[in-house]
């Protein structure tokens, strides 16, 4: 008997494409020039740049400051980005395409900062720091809308359920004055919101993005309404406690990680058990095997006896309630009140983090941090008097964002049956 | 003996339809039997039931003697019934165990899967039944072939005792379909009781033990391959003689009308799917695209007709680049598109018969004044086209989704047939229809060609390929293997290169020399 059998190789357009090759190149030029005229030249030679390396008001882990030359640090970058380019225009990098142009882009940001700290200092851990606490609602949104469009239901009402678990945790909290009954509240709003969203969009399948943009703006006006009626009124009703600062014995210590990643709130930890849990269930478990099979092909789960129906009511609801849970952060871990429309848009921004790390946890939490870091710029930069105007700075994440989701990264693995509400016939 | 499966009975009303009118069936162990109708006859509504994803107005179910009740498929797979679908249930980015084990998981700590333990009952199953597979492969690489092997395992994991295959070989090249045949055959031997499902006289000849024949919802027959041959079960299946041969002349094709130069298509994914296809096509003569399904043809044609965009080559109709034109220029230059897919491209479905005959030509002159459609034109030109092309519909204001497949078919081929055309793209024209439309439909075609159109077939049909080409060209994985005269090749040998094959040294040599005679 044959034991092997054949399998077919998928050749892909980016491998010849031509044009795709070009334009990549011609990118990393332009950022090559972006870095040659905006910082290379207007630098002063001599000068220095301090990147301090501890965030305020942290004693363990504590490490000393960085100090590079600011002229030669930016001219190197120069030279290796102007590299990567013709060497993309000549021979090309095939699979490494887009790894070379997030490098490149990567450089850019970097160059940028060394060059608007030239001769001053920008304290980089802490700039960090905020970047991962801002990365956390985001990165549990592109959770929650995992766990919701791998069983193939389009959850983009993680805004709206965000927006009331962030309500609900501060009027919870301060009435009962505890962080976790009023988390427990967060997430239960959040999980109420998803059962309506699964009725509407599973049992009476109504377009999901309609579904979805309903339960947004019944939060936004709800919340809003409660908000000035009650919260505005009585000041007690929105001065919910805050979450600590728990520092991790022994891992707090080290230098610069330990205060950026193990001396924060409980919400920055309990996004890391979540990775490892969402990710070990979805493609380790027989759960999430069958989780994903309803995502993929609803018509052969059915035929193999599993329960569709009730797969897709489980995953929206969990969906509901990581979303809950990151409502909760905003009053419960970061602000310690709530204010009207306080999300921002950061369920959506949790969307296009989902989206661009390929419906996986793993790549989530890495596209949240990295419109986490862009945030983080964007603020620490405003205060640190930059030339380029505070308010062009705060729409970065947001100008990310649509890069990103305008394909720039290529389409990536969306489950098949996504959005697609399932008739048994 | 008892049978092992027993149906008696059965009824299934669908709105309008009685879908099946008292069947009553009976299913030896170890025996082949083939279920023989055309599309619509009720074969498929049967055997849905008996898999428990319909549920029967009347009639019972007995197996081993046993009156059993099917309300689910995890009914039916607890009473060891099995069913290969004709488009597959398998989930493109799991791999093989895991397709395979999917609701009936090994596991192990509880819930988290056991991919090893499945992997080596897989194996096993593939040693006993020599079935060839790699638990480890992911699905969407494998072959249409494997991936049916894939399905056959997932029933024998199972420990299926009756299993069913409906429509099995409409994906699968001649050599691939003679391989399932050998497997059936096998599992039969191995005591494995097999429900057939089939359109096809040939499979059915070459396969089955016995055979019945079901039209319109109820059993008209009962024969064995011994005592059948091709034309009485035709004549069985749409109860009157049928045709079964295309008669055409031999023609000089004239000047080169369409030309595919090195043409480069991308699927959404970003993967090639027609990589660097050359082909022309001639006035008065008919190029086949021999292939099976899902190797490119679809692509192809959708850059042909401005559907699709193309990422590199070119393609001249008439002397004209329509490699980026739009399918409204393309169709004003003189082309003719037969869509693959009548419902969601050939046809408005809720619009009536009318409109459909006009939406390529509604806007000029005159159907239309300025902005203004003149109905009182369209309907006279629909009555005209009814007639001439013989298309059965209650009127002319009829929505198109109320006629059979048949009917619809004839619709698109009124539609493009009827225009001054010289270029006709026809994919899969007679896909899924009964042997009256098909018999029509060829004659059309072979009568467009005979009037000077050069006409380029994709089917995944190989007969019917081999009886409307003047040349063939045969897809594989996106590339053309190969363009030859029709007179040069026997079946046997197009089937072979749909399946990779190339054929030999010396058979090549006097292919070129052919291929280049007829340029």
């Amino acid at each position: 008997m044959t034991s092997a059998t054949q399998t077919i190789e998928h050749k892909r357009i980016y491998e010849i494409s031509p044009s795709r090759k070009l334009a990549m190149g011609i990118a990393e030029l332009l950022i090559a020039l972006v870095i040659l005229f905006g910082f290379v030249l207007n630098s002063a030679p001599g000068t220095l740049t301090r990147f301090v390396m501890t965030p305020g008001g942290i004693d363990v882990g504590t490490m000393g400051d960085w100090i590079i030359p600011t002229r030669s640090t930016l001219i190197a970058l120069l030279i290796i980005t102007t590299a990567i380019g013709i060497y993309q225009l000549i021979r090309g990098f095939g699979r490494a395409t887009n790894g070379m142009i997030g490098l490149c882009g990567l450089f850019l940001i970097f160059g940028f900062l060394t060059w608007q700290a030239g001769g001053t200092s920008v304290n980089l851990a802490g700039m960090l720091a905020s970047a991962v606490l801002l990365a956390v609602p985001i990165t549990l949104g592109a959770f929650s809308g995992v766990l919701s469009e791998r069983a193939g239901v389009v959850n983009i009402a993680i805004e709206g359920m965000m927006l009331m678990g962030s309500m609900f945790g501060a009027l919870i909290g301060s009435i009962t004055n505890s962080t976790w009954i009023g988390l427990l509240a967060a997430i239960l709003s959040g999980m109420l919101l998803s059962l309506l969203h699964a009725v509407l969009s599973i049992k009476y399948k109504i377009n999901q993005i309609i579904s979805g943009t309903v339960i947004n703006i019944f939060s936004a006006g709800m919340t809003a309404f409660i908000s000035q009626k009650y919260l505005q009124t009585n000041q007690a009703l929105n001065n919910p406690p805050l979450f600590p600062r728990i520092p991790i014995p022994g891992l707090a210590n080290i230098p610069l990680l330990g205060p950026i990643l193990f001396n924060t709130n409980v919400f920055v930890y309990l996004m890391f058990i979540l990775l490892v849990v969402i990710q070990v269930a979805l493609f380790s478990t027989r759960w999430g095997l069958r989780l994903r099979s309803v995502g993929e092909h609803p018509r052969a789960a059915d035929t193999l006896g599993i329960d569709v129906i009730k797969t897709r009511y489980v995953a929206v609801i969990l969906s509901g309630l990581v979303a809950g849970l990151a409502g909760g952060f905003f009053t419960l871990g970061s602000v310690g009140r709530f204010n009207e429309g306080m999300t921002a848009g950061k369920g959506f921004i949790g969307l296009a983090a989902m989206i661009f790390g390929n419906w996986r946890p793993l790549g989530a939490i890495g596209a949240g941090f990295l419109f986490g870091f862009a945030d983080a710029i964007g603020s620490k930069l405003s205060l640190l008097g930059s030339v380029i105007p505070p308010q062009i700075m705060a729409m970065a994440p947001y100008v990310i964002t649509m890069i990103v989701l305008a394909g720039f990264i290529g389409k990536g693995d969306m489950p098949a049956a996504d959005g697609e509400p399932y008739d048994k016939e | 003996m008892t049978p092992i499966l027993e149906l008696k009975g059965i009824t299934k009303q669908f709105p309008g339809v009685l879908a099946n009118d008292h069947i009553d069936l009976s299913l030896n162990k170890g025996e082949i039997l083939a279920l023989l109708g055309e599309n619509g006859a009720g074969k498929s509504t049967l055997m849905n039931i008996l898999y428990g994803l319909y549920q029967p107005d009347e009639g019972e179910i007995f197996i081993n003697g046993e009156k059993v009740m099917i309300s689910s498929p995890t009914d039916a797979i607890e009473a060891g019934i099995g069913m290969v679908h004709q488009h597959f249930m398998l989930i493109p980015v799991f791999t093989v165990a895991e397709n395979v084990m999917l609701g009936y998981e090994s596991v192990k700590y509880g819930d988290f899967l056991d991919r090893e333990d499945a992997s080596k009952k897989i194996s096993e199953i593939a040693e006993t039944f020599n079935l060839p597979v790699n638990p480890r492969d992911m699905v969407r690489d494998l072959p249409v072939g494997v991936q049916q092997k894939v399905e056959i395992i997932k029933l024998l994991y199972r420990e299926a005792e009756i299993l069913i295959f409906d429509e099995p070989t409409a994906v699968l090249t001649p050599q691939e379909a003679d391989e399932l045949f050998k497997i059936m055959r096998s599992l039969a031997e191995q005591g494995k009781s097999i429900i057939f499902i089939t359109h096809k006289l040939r499979e059915v000849l070459d396969v089955a033990d016995r055979i019945m024949v079901i039209r319109l919802g109820a059993v008209v027959g009962e024969t064995t391959p011994d005592e059948a041959d091709k034309n009485s079960l035709a004549a069985m299946m749409v109860g009157r003689e049928v045709s079964l041969v295309v008669e055409k002349e031999e023609k000089t094709p004239g000047d080169v009308v369409i030309s595919i130069q090195d043409l480069v298509v991308a699927d959404k994914f970003q993967n090639i799917v027609v990589d660097h296809v050359s082909l022309e096509v001639r006035a008065g003569e008919i190029v086949g695209i021999a292939g099976v399904q899902g190797n490119g043809q679809t692509e192809l044609v959708e850059a042909i007709t401005g559907l699709q965009k193309s990422s590199g080559g070119q393609i001249t109709l008439l002397g004209e680049d329509i490699s980026r034109a739009t399918p409204r220029q393309i169709t004003e230059l003189g082309s003719a598109h037969v869509p693959e897919d009548r419902q969601a491209d050939g046809l408005v479905l809720p619009f009536p018969t009318a409109e459909n005959l006009v939406l390529c030509t509604y806007y000029k002159e005159p159907f239309s004044k300025g902005v203004v459609l003149q109905y009182q034109t369209i309907l006279e030109h629909a009555e005209k086209l009814i007639t001439d092309f013989d298309i059965r519909t209650p009127s002319a204001l009829t929505p198109v989704s109320n006629l059979s497949g048949g009917n619809q078919q004839k619709v698109i081929i009124a539609r493009e047939l009827s225009r001054p055309i010289q270029f006709l793209m026809a994919s899969q024209p007679t896909r899924g229809l009964d042997v009256g439309s098909i018999e029509y439909i060829h004659k059309r075609i072979v009568q467009k060609r005979d009037d000077g159109c050069a006409v380029l077939l994709v089917s995944p049909e190989l007969d019917e390929i081999m009886e409307l080409s003047d040349r063939i060209a045969v897809m594989y994985r996106g590339k053309i293997l190969a363009v030859v005269n029709r007179s040069a090749v026997t079946k046997e040998e197009v089937g072979l290169m749909m399946a990779g094959v190339m054929p030999e040294e010396d058979f090549t040599a006097k292919k070129k020399h052919v291929v280049e005679r007829t340029f």
